[in-house]
Formats: C-alpha cells, sequence, structure tokens
C-alpha cells in the first residue's frame, strides 16, 4: 500500500514538472508538438529509471560507508553523463529501433535536471531498492504525462486567438503555471 | 582528505574505461562517409530535412534517401560541397520550391462572413471553411506566419500566397501549415511524374488536353511577356512545342469556356508563336537535369512519343539511347506530315531539344531485324521503351489490288522525305478522309496533279480530319466525294486506269459505325492513274513477337497494361500509336510522358504506384453553361495563311505565325479558369450579381470591393 501511495504521489501530488519545477528546458523544448513530446517522455522514462539504479548503487554502497554524502551531486553529474553515453553506444548496436526512436532525445537528457532531481531525490530520502525503482519509474511518468498534456494544449494554442503581447513562450508559461495549479490540486491525496 | 579526489578520479576511471570498452565491443560499422558528411553539415540539428538530426541526415544522404540539396540550414553551398564529397553532379539538380494549386483566391463564391481568427486552421473548423470551393485558398495566411524565411507575401489583390523562389527553401513549413493541401513542393521531378487527379483544381483546357498542359498558367506568362517562362510550362509536359504548335488539334480549345459567349482562345497559335519566339532567338530555354542515376533506358522508335519519352526520363536523370528504324529521328510527323504544315528544319529543333539533353541516338537500325529485346537487355539496359509506330498502311482488299499505281497513304507521303522516288501521276483518286487522306490529296495538289479525288464511304460529317484541314483542302481544289464507296481497281497491261464506285446510303447501327447500304444503278468508273488508300494503319509487329514473345492484340497493336503500359515482358514498356492504334502526335507525346513516369518508379523503385484518382473524363463541375459577368471579346489571333494561287507548285508553309501583340492580346481572353471560378470582368463597386457558374447553387459571385484608399 505504501508504494502504491508513493507511486500517486510521485506521478501527480508531486509531479517532478508542476510541483517541483524540475526539467523545465525540454518541457518547453520540445512540447511543442505531441510526436516529439512522446519520444522525448519515453527517453526520459528509459533513463531516469537506469540513472536512479546506477546511483542508487553508489550511494548505498560507495557513498554511504564511507560517509561521502557531500560528493553525491559530483558523482551523480559524472554517472549520469556516462550512462546516457553508454546507453546510447549500446543502443545502436543492439536496438536499432529503438535507437532511431529516441534518436536525438537521448544525448538531450543528459543536461535533464528531471533525471538527476530524482536521482538526489532517492537519495536524500534513503529509499530501498524497491521503493527507489517506484519512485523513479512513477515520477517519469508523470513527467512524461505533464509533457503530453503540455504539448497537446500547446498544438490548440497555436491556432487560437492569443493577443499579440502574449504569443509563444509568455503563453507557454502562462500555461504552464495552470498546469501547475491544477496538479496543486491533487496535494490533499496523500 | 585525499578520499574524495580517489573517488571522484575512480569514478570517472570506470566510466571511462566502460565507455571504451563499450565502444569497442558495440562498435558499429559504419560507412566512414557518414562521418565526413555529417562534419560538412551545419550541425544545428534543426530537424528541417526531416531527419532526426544532422547525423541521421548524413547517413540518409549517403544512402541516398535524400538528396544533397536537402539542407536547409546549409543551402547552396553546403549542398555542393556534400555533392563533390559523394561524388555526385549537382548542378543541374534543382531544388523543389513551394507552390499553390489554387489560382481563384478571392473569386470563389462566398459562404459566410467570417470575421473570426485570422488562420486558416481556425476558419476550415468553421463549416468547412467560408467559401464555397473545396479545393480554394482560403487567403488568410498561415502559410506565410509558418514561413521561416519570409518567402511568402499574401497577394493583396487575389488574396493568394505568392511565393520567391530566390527565398524559399523548400523546408515545407508552409505545405504542413495549410489545411486544405493547396500549398506544394514541387521540384522537377515531381512536374513531369504528375498526372491529373480528380481531387485537383483543373481548368476544362487543362482536363481535356491530352498531355495535360497547365494551359492556364503558360498562357498567364504569355501575357505577361514571360515568354521564356512560358515555353518552359509547356515543356514540363510537351518538349515538341515547334511541331504540336503547327499540327496539334487543339482539343483543348474545344473546352474552352469562352465558347459560351464568343470564339475559344486560340491556344495553339500562341504555343506556335512561343516556340516560334524560342527557335527565331535560337537559344533554347533551360530544361533542367536531374542528377545521373546510373541507370540505362532504351527507347526504340524515334517518333513523337519515343522523343518525348528520352526527354522526360533523361530530366528524370536516367541514360538513354534510341534506336530509330528509320535514317532520320523524328518518327511519323517528319515522314508523314507534308513540308507545307511542318517542315523538316522546323521539327528538327524539337528533336535537337532532345538530343541537347544528352540522349544518345542511333538511326537506321530495326527492332526485331538488327537487335532484339534480349539483346538490348544483354547490352544493360535497365528498361525499355516500345514507341514503335504505326507503320503499315492497311490496304483494300479489292480485285485488281496488285495493279501499279496503288500505294497507301503512308508510303506516298514518306517518300518525301527519304531518296526513294517521289509518287508522280496525273489524275489522283485519294481513299479515306483523315488527316493522312488530307495531306495526301494536298501533296498531290502540289506536284503538278491535274485532278484529285477523295473518295469517302460515309457522311460528310463523318469525316476525322481536322475541320480546318477539310476546308483547305477543298479550297486549293480537292473534289470531294462523300457517301461512294470504291468496289474494284480497273487496269490495262498491269497498269491501273481507273476506279469502279458506287453510291451509297447510311443505315443507322446502334453502337458502332453505320451501315452502308449500296444505291442500284450508280456503278460507274473514275478515271485515274494513282490510287492512294489512307484507310487505316497498324504496327509492324511479327519480327518483334517471333524474336521476344511480345504480346499483341487481335488489333495487331502491343498489348500493356492500361495503368502502366507494362508490356507482358518485365521492364518492357510500350506507348504511342504501337498502343493505341494511330491517334494525334499530342496523345503519343502523352503516352511517352506516361510511359516516361512508369519507367522511372521501376527503374529506381521498381513498382509502378497507381494514380490515384486518376482523371479521364472531364469534371463534371467543370463544364458550367453560361458565363456571367464575362463581355464577349472576339479571337484576336489568326493566323496569316498565303493565298491559295502561292501555294500550288510548291510545298511552301501555308500558315503562318501570329505577331507578338497577337500572341499578347489573345492570351489576356484567358479566363483563368478554376473548376468552378474563372476571372469576370470588373464590375461597380460592390456590384453583387448572381452566377450560375458554381454548382453549389444558389451563391454569390463576390467580387473583392475595391479598397477606398486605392
Amino acid at each position: 500500500m505504501d508504494l502504491f501511495f508513493l507511486a500517486i504521489s510521485a506521478t501527480f501530488v508531486n509531479n517532478i514538472l508542476l510541483a517541483q519545477y524540475l526539467g523545465n528546458c525540454p518541457f518547453l523544448g520540445v512540447s511543442k508538438k505531441l510526436e516529439t513530446a512522446l519520444g522525448m517522455a519515453m527517453a526520459v522514462v528509459f533513463v531516469t529509471v537506469m540513472a536512479a539504479i546506477f546511483t542508487w548503487v553508489v550511494f548505498t554502497y560507495v557513498l554511504k560507508p564511507y560517509n561521502l554524502e557531500f560528493l553525491q551531486t559530483l558523482s551523480f553529474i559524472l554517472i549520469i553523463a556516462s550512462l546516457v553515453q553508454l546507453v546510447e553506444i549500446i543502443l545502436k548496436k543492439q536496438s536499432r529501433v529503438l535507437y532511431n526512436a529516441l534518436g536525438v532525445y537521448l544525448p538531450l537528457i543528459t543536461t535533464n535536471c528531471a533525471v538527476m532531481g530524482v536521482a538526489l531525490l532517492v537519495a536524500k530520502k534513503e529509499y530501498n531498492f524497491i521503493e527507489m525503482l517506484v519512485f523513479s519509474s512513477t515520477s517519469a511518468v508523470g513527467y512524461g504525462l505533464a509533457l503530453i498534456l503540455f504539448a497537446g494544449i500547446r498544438e490548440r494554442l497555436i491556432i487560437s486567438a492569443v493577443p499579440k503581447s502574449m504569443q509563444g513562450t509568455s503563453i507557454a508559461l502562462i500555461t504552464a503555471g495552470i498546469m501547475a495549479l491544477a496538479f496543486i490540486g491533487f496535494q490533499g491525496m496523500a | 582528505m585525499f578520499t574524495p579526489i580517489f573517488l571522484l578520479v575512480g569514478i570517472a576511471f570506470v566510466s571511462a574505461i566502460i565507455l571504451g570498452v563499450a565502444a569497442r565491443i558495440f562498435h558499429v560499422e559504419e560507412d566512414p562517409r557518414i562521418e565526413a558528411v555529417t562534419d560538412l553539415l551545419p550541425g544545428a540539428n534543426c530537424g528541417g530535412c526531416g531527419q532526426a538530426g544532422c547525423s541521421s541526415a548524413a547517413e540518409a544522404m549517403v544512402k541516398g534517401k535524400i538528396e544533397v540539396n536537402s539542407c536547409v540550414v546549409g543551402g547552396t553551398e553546403t549542398a555542393e560541397a556534400i555533392g563533390t564529397y559523394l561524388g555526385y553532379d549537382v548542378s543541374g539538380a534543382e531544388p523543389t520550391l513551394a507552390c499553390s494549386s489554387c489560382e481563384g483566391g478571392y473569386r470563389a463564391a462566398v459562404k459566410f462572413n467570417y470575421s473570426g481568427l485570422t488562420d486558416c486552421r481556425a476558419a476550415l473548423q468553421l463549416y468547412h471553411g467560408f467559401i464555397r470551393c473545396e479545393n480554394g485558398c482560403l487567403g488568410l495566411g498561415s502559410c506565410m506566419r509558418a514561413c521561416k524565411f519570409s518567402a511568402i507575401t499574401m497577394s493583396p489583390e487575389t488574396g493568394l500566397p505568392i511565393f520567391d523562389p530566390e527565398r524559399c527553401v523548400g523546408c515545407g513549413s508552409c505545405v504542413e501549415a495549410c489545411p486544405k493541401g493547396i500549398v506544394k513542393l514541387v521540384g522537377e521531378t515531381t512536374k513531369i511524374l504528375h498526372w491529373n487527379q480528380y481531387t485537383q483544381c483543373l481548368s476544362p483546357c487543362r482536363q481535356r488536353c491530352p498531355a495535360q498542359i497547365d494551359i492556364p498558367r503558360y498562357l498567364g506568362h504569355a501575357r505577361r511577356g514571360e515568354f521564356s517562362a512560358a515555353l518552359r510550362t509547356i515543356k514540363d509536359k510537351n518538349p515538341l512545342t515547334t511541331a504540336t504548335g503547327r499540327v496539334c488539334p487543339e482539343l483543348c480549345a474545344t473546352e474552352c469556356r469562352r465558347t459560351i459567349n464568343d470564339d475559344p482562345l486560340a491556344i495553339n497559335s500562341v504555343k506556335r508563336f512561343l516556340s516560334d519566339w524560342e527557335r527565331d532567338s535560337g537559344k533554347r530555354a533551360e530544361a533542367p537535369v536531374a542528377a545521373d542515376t546510373g541507370k540505362k533506358v532504351a527507347v526504340v522508335g524515334g517518333g513523337p512519343s519515343g522523343l518525348t519519352a528520352a526527354y522526360y526520363l533523361r530530366r528524370l536523370g536516367h541514360q538513354v539511347d534510341i534506336f530509330e528504324q528509320m535514317e532520320k529521328l523524328g518518327g511519323m510527323p517528319l515522314y508523314g506530315i507534308p513540308d507545307y504544315r511542318l517542315s523538316e528544319e522546323q521539327y528538327q529543333w524539337d528533336i535537337d531539344g532532345v538530343l541537347e539533353l544528352g540522349v544518345t541516338p542511333h538511326t537506321g537500325v530495326a527492332l526485331g531485324k538488327d537487335f532484339t529485346i534480349r539483346s538490348l537487355k544483354a547490352m544493360g539496359f535497365d528498361a525499355v521503351y516500345l514507341a514503335l509506330g504505326c507503320w503499315l498502311g492497311r490496304m483494300l482488299p479489292f480485285e485488281g489490288k496488285e495493279l501499279e499505281g496503288i500505294h497507301s497513304g503512308i508510303d506516298y507521303l514518306r517518300r518525301f522525305h527519304t531518296d526513294e522516288e517521289i509518287i508522280m501521276g496525273k489524275h489522283y483518286v485519294i481513299i479515306g478522309a483523315g488527316n493522312v487522306a488530307m495531306d495526301c490529296a494536298r501533296s498531290a495538289l502540289r506536284t503538278e496533279a491535274e485532278s484529285v479525288n477523295l473518295l469517302f464511304r460515309f457522311s460528310r460529317d463523318l469525316m476525322e480530319a481536322n475541320a480546318h484541314e477539310i476546308v483547305d483542302a477543298e479550297t486549293e481544289g480537292v473534289q470531294m466525294h462523300c457517301l461512294v464507296s470504291p468496289m474494284k481497281f480497273i487496269g490495262e497491261n498491269g497498269k491501273l486506269t481507273g476506279i469502279q464506285v458506287q453510291d451509297v446510303t447510311l443505315k443507322h447501327n446502334a453502337g458502332g459505325m453505320p451501315d452502308c447500304i449500296p444505291v442500284e444503278g450508280t456503278v460507274r468508273v473514275i478515271p485515274c492513274d494513282i490510287v492512294i488508300q489512307a484507310v487505316g494503319q497498324g504496327a509492324d509487329l511479327d519480327a518483334i513477337v517471333e524474336a521476344d514473345g511480345l504480346e499483341k492484340t487481335r488489333f495487331s497493336t502491343v498489348d500493356a497494361d492500361e495503368e502502366t503500359l507494362e508490356t507482358n515482358i518485365s521492364g518492357v514498356f510500350a506507348g504511342g500509336d504501337c498502343y493505341s492504334g494511330p491517334r494525334l502526335m499530342i496523345e503519343a507525346i502523352a503516352a511517352g510522358r506516361y510511359a516516361a513516369r512508369s519507367i522511372h518508379y521501376y527503374v529506381t523503385t521498381g513498382e509502378i504506384p497507381p494514380i490515384e484518382d486518376r482523371q479521364r473524363d472531364m469534371i463534371a463541375p467543370s463544364l458550367v453553361e453560361s458565363l456571367e459577368n464575362v463581355s464577349p471579346v472576339s479571337k484576336r489571333a489568326t493566323k496569316p495563311v498565303i493565298p491559295v494561287e502561292e501555294r500550288m507548285g510548291t510545298f511552301m508553309e501555308v500558315e503562318g505565325t501570329i505577331s507578338e501583340v497577337q500572341c499578347r492580346t489573345e492570351s489576356e481572353r484567358c479566363l483563368n479558369c478554376g473548376i468552378y471560378c474563372y476571372d469576370q470582368d470588373n464590375l461597380p463597386d460592390g456590384d453583387v450579381q448572381v452566377s450560375t457558374s458554381c454548382p453549389n447553387e444558389p451563391h454569390i459571385a463576390q467580387k473583392k470591393k475595391e479598397a477606398v484608399a486605392a
């Protein structure tokens, strides 16, 4: 039951994007079309889970025993960056289909704060392995959900009457804000 | 204190080793050219080419999936650099440019007043747009705003987008923005491979022309004095403009909406002026040729169909060889049309235009005798186009058919263009009433014939020749005998002296030509020393059928698939007269381009896609019965004609070319029709007229009110 609450909380209540404001650059950058948003969401889910597993291992078995927790940010950056590279190399050889689908998004994720954020949150809350898996995957799903919803709205925005001064990024940011307000509505749930 | 440093260095070291090992183990063999091309690309990863980033684009370019000029950001320089690296010649490759298929704009009738968002996509949500025309441009400028390169402006007069070819990079943003699918990216290949579809907005003349020439567009260029552009528009569908400009019977003009009010446009006279203007200037309008594809195509037959196929296949980047059985290229129009209509020298200009693109001709070699389809394939040709023509003149199987002095129409006409002796006589009888018969009759008059009698079994209204050919033949002195049927040839000492004929009456026969009933007591003999039979032609296929197993129909034409023109032998296509039976030159030209399309798909992809919604019949709503607000303006371009006295004894050209002024004033009469709409003469401000032209009756034809300030 706790795991279920953890999942709901990570997906909706503490949505990594709209409640914690992590990973805003791709949120605005690749949300112009539903198609690209979908690709990005898939890539994020994949990398976030992978990153969380690796950083969890390093944190639990290396950093913590030697009392080196203060190095987590630095070492996580290193790990995530090499991990993404590694994933790209392996995918290219092993699964050409997946590689083509995730394509340009993989390198972009290296610099995604949401991935880093999830890894740091896992460390901070000292989750066990199962909790870590649930938390990281549902967080990423929540990220994807917000991204795809937002892309849908933005596709509609293109053909709507928007005052000139509000067009483009400004209306996008306002929309994002309203979406965040809506997600706050989930607060009472868990 | 050193622990953190060791740790970080350790992690970095371990990662580096893992990555290094992984790069080795999971190394993917990649074409080294891909990396080189990636370096040549700007590295913007913009996706403008439709690929996921520059490295994917490089891969696609190396594999030949996309053109080397696909990069939107890099432009020509990048394309040239990559082309040079990959060994392609890109100088001739023309990038695709955006253009709109709607020419109507504010001419389309309005359903309701729309005052919503200035965006086509939004406007289309409301009752599928505010104009009646399904194909018409809404004119709200979504494409203009979508263009990242400011290449599109909206015309204040017509409300249509104007595309700046200098700025357009062919990225396709406007195509995506247009909800009606009117904006399209069009390159040379697209133009050549395209055939009319029912879903398109087509003026009646474009629907009727077998070659599907964009007539309103070239007339538009002609009236603005852009003769070179007009000619290029024609040559996108018909490369033999000098010849068709002289002999085409103008099927397009029969559908011209002007006929409702006054005279049809003299479309062919304008074409003739344009091609003569080019020939007189001596400088050919440029035709872009695509980068070499490395495919070889053999065209058998150097007539209009073969020349046309060769022309377009060459422009599509294939290597083309023409094999012609006669000594000269040109086919039936050269050997069968007398000089007073089309001279060899004039036609040669068209033929040279095909050869100058880099087509290799081989003359004096006949298929079935000197080579076979199998030997062509052995020579490395990927596809073969049979445009053999109909060179066998049919002969009537009457008594006395072996007498000296009986010839077929093509046999008679051909001798004017070969070293063979010209057939001379005093009293001629011509049998038949097609264009070949008229050509024979009029040629005979020019070779000092004392009398020329033309016999035709049916009534005059059933004569197949072009109306003005019949009139010309008669004014020149040909005696027409309609409803007269030949019975037998009469001769003395093996020489022809006359032909026995009989009058007939016609009995209507449902679903075919009428029956001829002989009239008793009308048998008589017409004395003559030469009989020329122009009663039909067939293709000479026996040798080819025997050598290669080509299938033929019971009409002695090549049996080929109607959709693709492919014969029973894979990779061998047939078109023109040898497939359809004797037809018009413009139909042979159309078949040539159609075959080029099939062959292009066959050699590049192995599959010939069918044409969706292919337009075969006239689109019913486009056949309007009355024109609103179009004041009659009679024909302004009648070709100059030399007097009858000057025609005899010489093969001097009878019809002349119209003047530049005539060309421009005649082109101004064009109503620039769409399916529903057409240019209406100016009305007083704010006047509203009920028009009957549109099928969506009743509607209001609304003119754009003149701007008050202007």
